[in-house]
């Protein structure tokens, strides 16, 4: 299936809490192209999440439309996979059962041996790519913070999705782990080319792996600046030292500075 | 590894236990104490054997009341517990009754239960069943109810049918709870059927301890103790042995116990 464009039109989320309705998110508008990585960073609380959510189809949005390919999202799509900040491994399934999961919950019976046996194939080439080979029969709990999140990731690009969304994925991550991770995420993006929405509070995460940065501001929020990244593929190590890359995180210091989001002493 | 614990442990268990007889034993001769007082562990074990028909056969008589009255508590309780998850009349108004009623000893309903039933085996198979249960029934639906937030989103997004995220996710989930329920379920089963034959009996080991007890027969008063010792003690290791089966991860998730 090939990826499509996604339209995000005036979009508004109002939640209703006992303190009063909060407005989480007001009048988003955005394009975002097939294929590109596209990261939204913001401060706590901006709305991000949200906004991915209404985009997975999981939440509703109180006003305005959301569009993948010319048609309206409601409820979650098949070629859409979702990565949690938490791994949410099913802790009585090993690692390989937690990655297939999605196949056995869509119809690949028991019964199919052959299905079986090259879905299994298909898990163990994905486990190998994470750096994870011959980990298929351990249960989560045998595994690091890093290792169970890697296995995460497996079990989201299995479908094959031609939307990737990850809601600050490394954010319980310590920061070693996480910088190995942004280097595995680039080599399966280059892999598994499909649309990426990424969200994190990491500025230089977001630069770092994206073609393009949303900045969101505080509640209620909505996107305040649109960078382009044009740092070219593929990324490694230098091009944290490359002078486009920190000017890219300066600007987005910037906007933060200027939102009184980041304040010097 | 763990085997080999277990193995160790098992070892030191019974040196223990060994240890404490010979004490008994020793106690009781040399400081002469009557028969009739405090039979001697080897008085208890010849007593076993001599009278092993009888004790069998009550043993038995038990052990079914136990094991019926424990899995019509697993039968009716499980599905009760879900249902009072997913329902939410039951969960807001039945649940709490329930909850009350758990404080309700259930062994004072017994002289009521022999008036509604008679004085047959089905009386016993009752008390058994309503003492296990409670347990049974709120363990289960706290597990059924521990499944997080952010799991019910991922299974959403796998686009996971309610029945799917039932089978898939909450009920595993609720597994280990449910095991925990099972186990004080079995042990207060073999309570529950032990003073059930009290009150109201003409079989069963608890009526053959009031026999012994109304013919001053202390030594198989202390048998009808072992057996019921025994029966505990399998009947808990065998709900532990299942769990153990049935979730590999679950244990060890815990550093082995």
């Amino acid at each position: 299936m090939r990826s499509k464009e996604i339209v995000i039109r005036d979009v508004e989320k109002t939640f209703q809490t006992r303190g009063g309705a909060v407005q989480a998110l007001s009048k988003v508008n955005l394009n975002i192209e097939p294929l590109s990585f596209v990261s939204v960073v913001g401060p706590s609380g901006c709305g991000k999440s949200t906004l991915m959510n209404l985009l997975a189809g999981l939440d509703t949005p109180t006003g305005g439309v959301i569009e993948i390919g010319g048609e309206r999202v409601s409820g979650a799509q098949e070629g859409n996979a979702v990565v949690f900040q938490r791994d949410l491994l099913l802790e009585w399934r090993t690692v390989i059962a937690n990655i297939l999961l999605p196949f056995e919950l869509h119809g690949v019976t028991w019964l199919d041996r052959k299905d079986r046996t090259t879905n299994r194939q298909l898990a163990e080439d994905l486990l190998r790519m994470v750096g994870l080979e011959g980990f298929g029969d351990k249960y989560p709990f045998e595994l690091s913070g890093g290792m169970r999140q890697r296995v995460s990731i497996c079990r989201a690009l299995i479908q094959r999705p031609t939307l990737l969304m990850m809601d600050e994925p490394f954010g319980a991550l310590d920061a070693l782990t996480r910088e190995q991770m942004m280097y595995d995420l680039l080599r399966l993006y280059d892999q598994y080319k499909c649309t990426v929405v990424f969200i994190t509070h990491s500025i230089e995460e977001a630069v770092f792996l994206s073609d393009r940065v949303l900045v969101m501001s505080e509640r209620p929020g909505s996107v305040v600046r649109d960078i382009k990244i044009q740092l070219e593929r593929p990324r490694n190590l230098s091009t944290r030292m490359d002078a486009r890359f920190l000017d890219c995180v300066k600007e987005i210091r910037g906007v933060f500075q200027s939102q009184g989001v980041l304040a010097e002493v | 590894m763990i085997q080999r614990m277990n193995w160790r442990q098992g070892l030191s268990v019974s040196v223990t236990l060994i240890g404490m007889l010979a004490v008994w034993q020793l106690i009781c001769v040399l400081f002469a104490v009557p028969a009739y007082l405090l039979p001697t562990p080897l008085d208890i074990g010849s007593r076993l054997i001599s009278d092993g028909d009888v004790l069998l056969r009550h043993t038995g008589i038990t052990l079914f009341e136990i094991v019926a009255g424990f899995g019509l508590s697993v039968l009716f309780g499980i599905p009760a517990a879900v249902i009072i998850v997913y329902s939410r009349y039951f969960s807001q108004a039945v649940f709490p009754l329930l909850i009350g009623l758990q404080c309700v000893p259930m062994i004072s309903i017994a002289p009521l239960l022999i008036t509604w039933l008679g004085f047959g085996m089905i009386t016993q198979v009752v008390i058994a069943f309503l003492i296990a249960f409670f347990p049974i029934i709120v363990s289960a639906v706290v597990g059924l109810k521990s499944m997080e937030k952010e799991m019910n989103m991922l299974a959403m997004s796998l686009r996971a049918s309610k029945l799917q995220i039932f089978l898939y996710f909450r009920l595993p989930r609720a597994l280990p709870s449910i095991f925990g329920g099972f186990k004080v379920g079995i042990t207060l089963s073999v309570v529950g059927a032990v003073v059930a034959e009290f009150v109201s009996s003409d079989r069963g080991l608890g009526y053959l301890q009031l026999v012994a007890n109304a013919k001053l027969d202390i030594t198989m008063q202390f048998c009808v103790i072992v057996m019921l010792a025994v029966i505990g003690l399998v009947l808990y290791n065998l709900v532990g042995l299942i769990e153990r089966i049935a979730l590999p991860w679950y244990r060890a998730s815990r550093g082995g116990e």
